[in-house]
């Protein structure tokens, strides 16, 4: 227990001597944490359209109006042919163009049915898939209005759906994505720190004059461990003031729940770049190998798309990653406000992995070489 | 040998002008030089067989995992149905919703209580409701009304599946009025072009061929030549009569070699596994590439000359670059949804351009009239870089 401490004392030195890093290490994240989540709006309110209107007939223009009053279109401009809309899909100054053929107005009252065309640029799935969506249902709703104004009778049953949204009743989406942001700012820290942490000692040699020492091998870990899991811990908090100073978001669940998993979640993290380190001889393969990681994570995690949405095989893949328990963690707690119970096959998904990768670094962990 | 050399550039720079011959052992003399540069560079690389690995390994990994698992689809969304009525009219609809490929039934809460709890545990993601007498309303006075709650903690999911069950209930609607015919209908013909699977792929795979590229020539560059300022052999370097751009000319030799190699696996992989070939000019898609790649390499210099540690330059380019890049180039959030000030940082980012000039020339198959303003752009901005960087490349250490 003694030479824990002196152990931790040293490693607290170390970290704190050099004012510089522990600048670079706390306030660059928190200004990504700013910043990104502005860019991570994925509020589809800005679909931007190309009309092409053959008819130019009342219902047309009626139509034209009620998409664009919608407030998720943006209106591009309006073209001559078919052929110009697409044109603009292709130059990519348009999502989608609508196409109104000529005597839309008169075969509708004829012939009681007409077409309209619409061109998506498919792409962006997400932006597609909605864009449709909203069109489709503007479609249906403006056939409403004209049967109404038309005074053609509906004499059919209709089942209408009201439709409520929890927890984010304003569909605002940064209040998603700053819990996950704050998740890979955390993971870069400490995957990266933990594996240069060590490789460090290897280059400058000191690692030797550890491994004449009798310290234990797990007892070196623990040392290595501690400081970088309060430099975890301060910058999470540091993120969580940001979160609430700067979009309001405020964890709805307990802080015990919230920072419980928090040291679980660091505990394996750090554990990654332990066993990356003992892997490791220089500074940039150090860096390579976890830079590898954290991308993959980042990615993969469910940051940027939901990892429901993956194959069965990339789920599976998925599940090794301890970020994405995290995420799972952290969306909910803050958000919903979930409690221990919802969140513990999570817990302890974290833990195992935790343990898994630990072991592994101390077993692979070689004092002598 | 070294002596031998260092004494010949000395000559080729001082003397070798008095005549032709001279002047043409000069220029021989400072190839030699310059390949020996080169060629100590390439050893530095590909000594280092662990990361030489990553450098090749990540890419792979990247686009392999990235095209086949990203997608934005949204299928197979949990679900679970409160009925109080249950009558005829609610088993239909419910069956017409769980068997859509867009929702999966979970189960059947008794009661609306339960919603909540079960949002908190995160395994569903909608509930429906049935008030009670809703098919004695819906015969009887030709109208019912459903509640849809969604967990909209995730609001673009909740959005997405909201609307795919409006699209459900009108079909539903629809199926109803058979019998009377609906009057006046407009039928939307939806295209979905460029992508009618409505798969990540398309979208995924440019972005991260501009994330890779960026993120890996940055790196390698900065922490080559910190390296040596931190080893101590950059002195030796500079004390050589080698000009300094010649001597970072020789470093940056091997990651565009890398990258270039990097460029074409990544896209023979995406031809091969992910069924997207270059639909445009290839030797056009390549001049891009090398555009951009020798912007990043760019910018990794000027890291270098900034940073004293490895440490300091790589978290520089982890930290600082990775998720800027992953998000201000547009293949995860629309630039154009962006905040003013974010939209303008945003033309800053190289990878920015380059997403868009993989997109018309691989995906969409477009020429140079297509792309020319972001080639010019990245043309700029590859040569401020280079000239910002070389005036501030320092002969001297202290």
């Amino acid at each position: 227990m003694k030479t824990l401490v002196f152990l931790l004392e040293k490693e607290f030195r170390q970290l704190l001597r050099s004012k510089q890093l522990i600048g670079i290490l706390l306030i660059a994240p928190l200004i990504q944490l700013i910043l990104l989540p502005m860019a991570a709006d994925y509020s589809v309110k800005n679909i931007s359209i190309a009309v092409v209107d053959n008819d130019h007939s009342t219902t047309s223009r009626k139509l034209i109006e009620k998409i664009v009053s919608s407030g998720y279109f943006r209106l591009k401009g309006y073209e001559d042919s078919y052929k110009a809309g697409l044109k603009m899909v292709e130059q990519d100054k348009a999502d989608l163009a609508l196409h109104i053929p000529v005597h839309f107005e008169r075969d509708l009252v004829r012939e009681n049915q007409k077409q309209v065309f619409v061109a998506i640029n498919a792409i962006e799935g997400t932006k597609a898939n909605l864009g449709g969506a909203y069109l489709g249902s503007i479609v249906t709703d403006f056939n409403q209005d004209i049967r109404l104004e038309w005074q053609v009778d509906n004499p059919a049953p209709t089942v209408s759906v009201a439709s409520s949204n929890w927890y984010n009743p304003l569909l605002n989406f940064k209040l998603y994505m700053v819990p996950a942001i704050l998740v890979t700012l955390v993971t870069g820290l400490v995957a990266m720190q933990s594996a240069f942490n060590i490789v460090q000692e290897k280059e400058s040699g000191t690692i030797d004059q550890i491994n004449v020492t009798p310290i234990k091998k797990y007892i070196f870990i623990t040392g290595k461990m501690i400081p970088l899991m309060v430099l975890g811990i301060v910058l999470f908090t540091m993120g969580l003031l940001v979160g609430w100073l700067f979009y309001g978001v405020v964890p709805l669940g307990s802080w015990w729940v919230l920072y419980g998993s928090l040291v679980v979640y660091l505990f394996s993290m750090l554990g990654l770049g332990f066993m990356i380190a003992t892997y490791c001889g220089t500074q940039q393969q150090a860096m390579s190998l976890s830079f590898f990681f954290i991308n993959i994570f980042n990615m993969m995690s469910g940051v940027f798309t939901a990892v429901d949405s993956m194959p069965g095989w990339a789920q599976a893949i998925v599940t090794t990653f301890p970020p994405s328990h995290f995420i799972k963690i952290m969306r909910p707690v803050v958000l919903k406000g979930s409690g221990f119970n919802d969140i513990l096959p999570e817990i302890l998904w974290m833990l195992g992995l935790g343990l898994v990768l630990n072991a592994w670094a101390v077993l692979n962990y070689r004092k002598t070489s | 040998m070294r002596q031998l050399l260092t004494g010949a550039a000395f000559s080729g720079s001082s003397e070798g002008q008095s005549s032709d011959v001279h002047r043409k052992r000069a220029i021989f003399q400072f190839a030699l030089f310059l390949g020996i540069f080169i060629r100590k560079e390439f050893l530095h690389v590909f000594r280092d067989r662990k990361t030489l690995l990553m450098l090749f390994g990540l890419p792979i990994a990247q686009i392999v995992l990235f095209g086949f698992a990203l997608s934005n689809e949204i299928k197979d969304s949990r679900i679970a149905v409160v009925d109080y009525s249950k009558d005829a009219v609610t088993q239909r609809l419910i069956t017409k919703i769980g068997s859509s490929p867009y929702f999966n039934i979970q189960r059947t809460l008794a009661s609306a209580d339960q919603i909540d709890a079960a949002f908190k545990k995160g395994d569903l993601k909608m509930a429906v409701t049935f008030p009670a007498g809703f098919g004695d309303a819906l015969i009887h006075t030709g109208k019912a009304t459903m509640q849809v709650i969604a967990d909209a903690s995730d609001p673009n999911q909740a959005t997405t599946i909201t609307n795919y069950l409006n699209q459900i209930v009108a079909d539903f609607n629809s199926e109803l009025a058979a019998g009377s015919g609906q009057p006046m209908t407009i039928l939307p013909s939806m295209q979905m072009m460029y992508n009618p699977e409505l798969r990540g792929a398309p979208n995924f795979v440019p972005g991260v061929m501009a994330l890779v590229l960026m993120l890996v020539c940055t790196m390698m560059t900065s922490v080559a030549i910190v390296r040596e300022k931190e080893l101590g052999t950059m002195e030796i370097l500079l004390v050589s009569p080698f000009k300094p751009v010649y001597i970072i000319i020789a470093k940056l030799a091997p990651n565009l070699l890398i990258s270039v190699v990097n460029l074409f696996v990544i896209l023979f992989l995406s031809s091969v596994f992910l069924g997207l070939p270059v639909k445009g000019s290839f030797l056009l898609l390549v001049f891009g590439s090398v555009l951009f790649i020798m912007t990043c390499l760019s910018i990794g210099l000027l890291l270098s000359i900034n940073a004293q540690t490895q440490q300091a330059a790589m978290t520089g380019s982890l930290m600082g670059m990775m998720l800027p890049t992953m998000l201000l180039t547009g293949f995860l959030f629309p630039i154009e949804n962006m905040p003013i000030a974010l939209q303008v940082l945003s033309n800053l980012v190289p990878s920015r351009w380059y997403f868009i000039i993989v997109k018309q020339v691989m995906l969409k198959g477009l020429g140079i009239g297509a792309i020319w303003r972001e080639l010019l752009i990245l043309g700029g901005m590859c040569g401020l870089l280079f000239t910002i960087s070389l005036r501030k490349f320092k002969i001297r250490l202290q």
